[in-house]
């Protein structure tokens, strides 16, 4: 793989106009990454999910060059319908759209950060990965007041041109004080055996406001790593919201730090897994100072052989008196094959605090069942009942009703 | 009246930290093969056991020292330490109790353990083990007559050899982690017990351990062996002199409980937990497991734990016999400087099986305690149940709580429930007590014995009255 990488680097700096500062930066990146290579299950984060192995048995050698000088066609028909909105759009890894047409133009900023190198403060070997290999940056600065009037989605689309691939994408967020964006990240994918390894970066100032919906619906054979930082100054909210279910392989993390007062996290997400899928998502929030809230719900629906696993852990530092953590995580698992791990996490400092975690499993309620079938429906329609009331549960969580109705059609949960 | 009172605090804090001046004989510094040779010399043991330390021994050697757990300490010179250190009065055994030094007699007194059997409180039989020997134990006769076996594990290597060597390793194997292995290369003394088919112990069984010479790891092993239809409870107890330097304590226990038997172990820990500023005590690196081997069988553990510097142990339970049942019920406390990363593991393999887990922390002063667990569901444990609640406490902005459960659930046909919280005593609680007329340490004091109740109500009657007092002193001055 080392000589892949060194290869594919060469090729792909060849084309770059950076200074030499930047090189090196780029060049110690890759050093470091040949040195780590995928993490691997010795790595207490990736205890359960080794990505290294993963990739291995599921698309073997891969190369990491992208040739970015192609326009590729946007294909009209993934967008969203009945829902005006924003867009980007990612084909190939590639940015071949950015269209705010809704929005008032001075209000949004789309900065090329591209020869600016902004290394993430990620211990993982994957964020070196990134570092190296990304080419094209972009910055979203939302000015001071200003509130999107409709929803940004994100594309993800990948076609077949592309075959044991990996790519790497990059995006940087800021809101600034009192603003606020509701984002929408969709994969759509027609492509196999790829590796897309996506970091997102979020400031939020004072006061902003982010709902950010990742939704991995659509079945694929993809590997999919993203990695959200966001930082949150004082009465900012953010919100995510995760519907992990397409892919082959997914991991999402999520390090919040909550630096300001009365800022505030909400996590949410739905495993929804078949077939011998396997997802995982790892959440960190930091409570950094006084009054901060945080409140993770992650539920799973597991069957065949797939396998669910939930990391969370709420980080309490000793001036964060005052903290309110809850996280909790439910899965059911629908067969002897499938499988699900959790690690729910407390490392707390502060004395005047209240957090708890909660996390069960187990099988389908065979009491809820049978009282259900006594009232006329069939042993599938119970079923099929019960597993929607456990996710609506979660999918309800979401504050932004437009996008809460989109989410719902997206998974057919009826109410 | 300065000195005086320093001289009471002083007591208060750890009454037991005095240590017994008596000629040892030790094994040379360092560790290496010789240093085994001579302990299994020493002990007459047959060749089998020391082929067993030597094997556990070339393992040892190519294990790293493990360095994921939350309290980090300095590195241990493990060729700075003496692994056997015994009383030279016990070089030759004495028959009887007459015959025992004076001086470990008085040792025991002062512990409050008097090793004469009429001083005794009924119910109760005591191996004691002084540094790395068992320098006594009691009830010895009537134990005999109901065919139960409680002695010193070198005892029984000599005498029951085939028990020992049938189940000695058989939970703990030689393979093991780093500590595990290494007492199995270096054990010194320890108890053990064989509870024959279809016997009720009729009395407490209970070793107190206690560290005295410097410079010394504690190495015991003990091995409980529950047969066929059979109960015991046992109890363990432990304390160390007050010394500027850490000392190891690296102990292996395991358990074997056979169809329809059932094992009930408590601990009491109070090693000597070091100063005020964190300066020496005990290292108590402690590998417990237990095996349900047969059907319907149940281990149960419970462990107060307020000593120790450094308190690092997961007693575990095994759920190999389908309908076995696990139980594990802890409180931890930690005060001033120590730091404790404790829990279990339940490791369900049979059918039907069932495990419960109460943990109570509570973390004061500058301390750190970490619950850490482990529940795992195989695929073939079918109908297995999980239910574990860890709560803790913390008082003061410098000390800290962490809850790191893990979590695996391989089976559609089982469940798993987890809770954890963690919180301050409510001024609200510490309002209502004092308006009573309790001063602000009892009101924290009741405060707290309630929130441990759950557990100290698992305790034997005679153990729960000294853990209710060991939690009072423990949080002594972590209160205003």
């Amino acid at each position: 793989m080392k000589e892949q990488l060194q290869k594919d680097f060469d090729n792909s700096i060849k084309n770059l106009s950076l200074s030499q500062k930047d090189i090196e930066i780029k060049k110690f990146c890759l050093e470091n990454f040949k040195d780590k290579g995928f993490p691997n299950r010795k790595e207490e984060d990736w205890k359960f999910s080794d990505l290294s192995q993963i990739i291995k048995k599921n698309i073997g050698e891969l190369s990491f060059y992208n040739d970015q000088a192609s326009t590729n066609k946007v294909d009209t028909s993934v967008f969203v319908d009945g829902l005006e909105h924003n867009k980007i759009v990612f084909i190939n890894g590639r940015i071949e759209k950015i269209d705010f047409d809704y929005e008032k133009k001075d209000q949004i900023e789309i900065i090329d950060q591209s020869e600016t190198i902004n290394e993430f403060k990620n211990s993982n070997s994957l964020s070196d990965l990134n570092n190296a290999f990304t080419n094209k940056c972009f910055k979203i600065l939302v000015k001071k007041g200003y509130k999107l009037v409709r929803p940004l989605i994100i594309y993800h689309t990948t076609n077949s041109k592309i075959w044991s691939k990996n790519i790497n994408l990059r995006l940087n967020f800021e809101l600034d004080k009192d603003s606020s964006l509701r984002l929408i990240d969709l994969f759509n994918d027609t492509s196999e055996k790829n590796f897309l390894n996506i970091f997102y970066n979020f400031e939020l100032k004072q006061n902003s406001v982010l709902k950010n919906y990742k939704v991995d619906k659509f079945k694929n054979k993809n590997i999919k790593y993203s990695f959200n930082n966001i930082d949150q100054d004082k009465n900012s909210v953010s919100e995510t919201f995760f519907l992990s279910s397409g892919s082959n392989f997914s991991k999402n993390e999520i390090n919040c730090n909550l630096n300001g007062v009365y800022a505030s996290a909400f996590v949410n997400g739905v495993f929804s897994l078949n077939n011998d899928k396997h997802h995982e998502i790892r959440s960190v929030i930091n409570h950094l100072t006084e009054n901060t809230k945080s409140y993770q719900l992650i539920k799973s629906v597991l069957d065949g052989n797939s396998k669910a696993v939930y990391q969370g852990k709420i980080f309490v530092n000793s001036d964060a008196q005052k903290t309110d953590g809850y996280q909790l995580s439910k899965a059911i698992l629908l067969n002897k094959e499938s499988e699900f791990n959790a690690k729910p996490e407390l490392e707390i400092y502060a004395d005047d605090v209240k957090c708890s975690h909660g996390s069960a499993s187990g099988s389908l309620n065979e009491d809820s069942i049978f009282y259900l079938m006594s009232r006329g429906l069939s042993y599938q329609q119970s079923r099929e009942l019960l597993i929607n009331g456990f996710l609506l549960d979660v999918v309800e969580k979401i504050t932004d009703s437009e996008i809460k109705n989109l989410i719902k059609n997206m998974i057919g949960i009826k109410e | 009246m300065d000195k005086r009172q320093k001289e009471i605090s002083n007591l208060k804090d750890y009454k037991y930290g005095f240590s017994t001046d008596i000629e040892n004989i030790q094994a040379p510094k360092g560790l290496n093969e010789d240093v085994i040779k001579f302990i299994s010399n020493i002990k007459k043991e047959p060749a089998w056991m020391l082929e067993f330390r030597l094997k556990a021994f070339e393992r040892f050697k190519v294990l790293k020292e493990p360095d994921w757990q939350k309290p980090k300490f300095p590195k241990i010179d493990y060729q700075d330490l003496y692994y056997y250190s015994a009383p030279k009065s016990m070089k030759d055994k004495p028959k009887s109790l007459d015959e025992l030094d004076p001086k470990l007699l008085e040792t025991y007194k002062k512990l409050g353990i008097p090793l004469q059997e009429q001083a005794r409180l009924n119910g109760i039989a005591v191996d004691a083990v002084f540094d790395s020997v068992s320098v006594a134990t009691t009830f010895k006769d009537e134990l005999t007559k109901q065919g139960i076996i409680f002695c010193p594990i070198s005892e029984a290597i000599q005498n029951h050899p085939e028990l020992v060597k049938k189940y000695l390793g058989s939970v703990i194997p030689t393979s093991d982690h780093f500590f595990a292995t290494l007492n199995s290369a270096v054990f010194t003394d320890g108890s053990f017990v064989y509870i024959p088919e279809g016997v009720r112990c009729p009395m407490e069984l209970s070793t107190y351990f206690r560290i005295n010479a410097s410079n010394t790891g504690q190495f015991e092993r003990t091995l409980i062996i529950a047969d066929k239809g059979s109960y015991v409870s046992y109890l363990e107890g432990c304390t160390a002199p007050m010394r500027d330097e850490n000392q190891l304590h690296a102990a292996n226990v395991e358990l074997v409980a056979l169809d329809d038997a059932e094992i009930k172990y408590s601990t009491v820990q109070n090693w000597y937990p070091g100063d005020q500023d964190g300066k020496g005590g005990i290292y108590n690196f402690v590998t417990k497991r237990g095996l349900c081997k047969g059907k319907n069988s149940k281990i149960s553990w419970t462990q107060v734990e307020t000593g120790s510097a450094i308190t690092w142990k997961y007693p575990s339970c095994i759920l190999k016999g389908d309908n076995s049942v696990g139980e594990f019920y802890s409180i931890a406390i930690t005060n001033n400087h120590q730091k404790a990363d404790t829990g279990t593991k339940m490791i369900h393999l049979g059918k039907n099986t069932k495990s419960k887990i109460i943990s109570k922390g509570i973390s004061a002063g500058s301390s750190d305690m970490t619950y850490r667990g482990l529940v795992d569901i195989s695929s073939k444990a079918k109908n297995s149940n999980n239910y574990t609640q860890c709560d803790s406490l913390l008082m003061g902005n410098k000390c800290g709580a962490h809850t790191v459960p893990y979590i695996k659930n391989k089976n559609s046909e089982s469940n798993i429930a987890h809770e954890a919280t963690t919180s301050k005593i409510s001024e609200e609680q510490l309002h209502y007590c004092q308006q009573r007329g309790l001063n602000p340490e009892e009101a924290v004091g009741l405060i707290v014995n309630g929130f441990c109740k759950e557990v100290l109500q698992q305790l034997p009657m005679e153990f729960a009255v000294e853990a209710q007092k060991l939690v009072g002193i423990s949080l002594e001055g972590s209160v205003g």
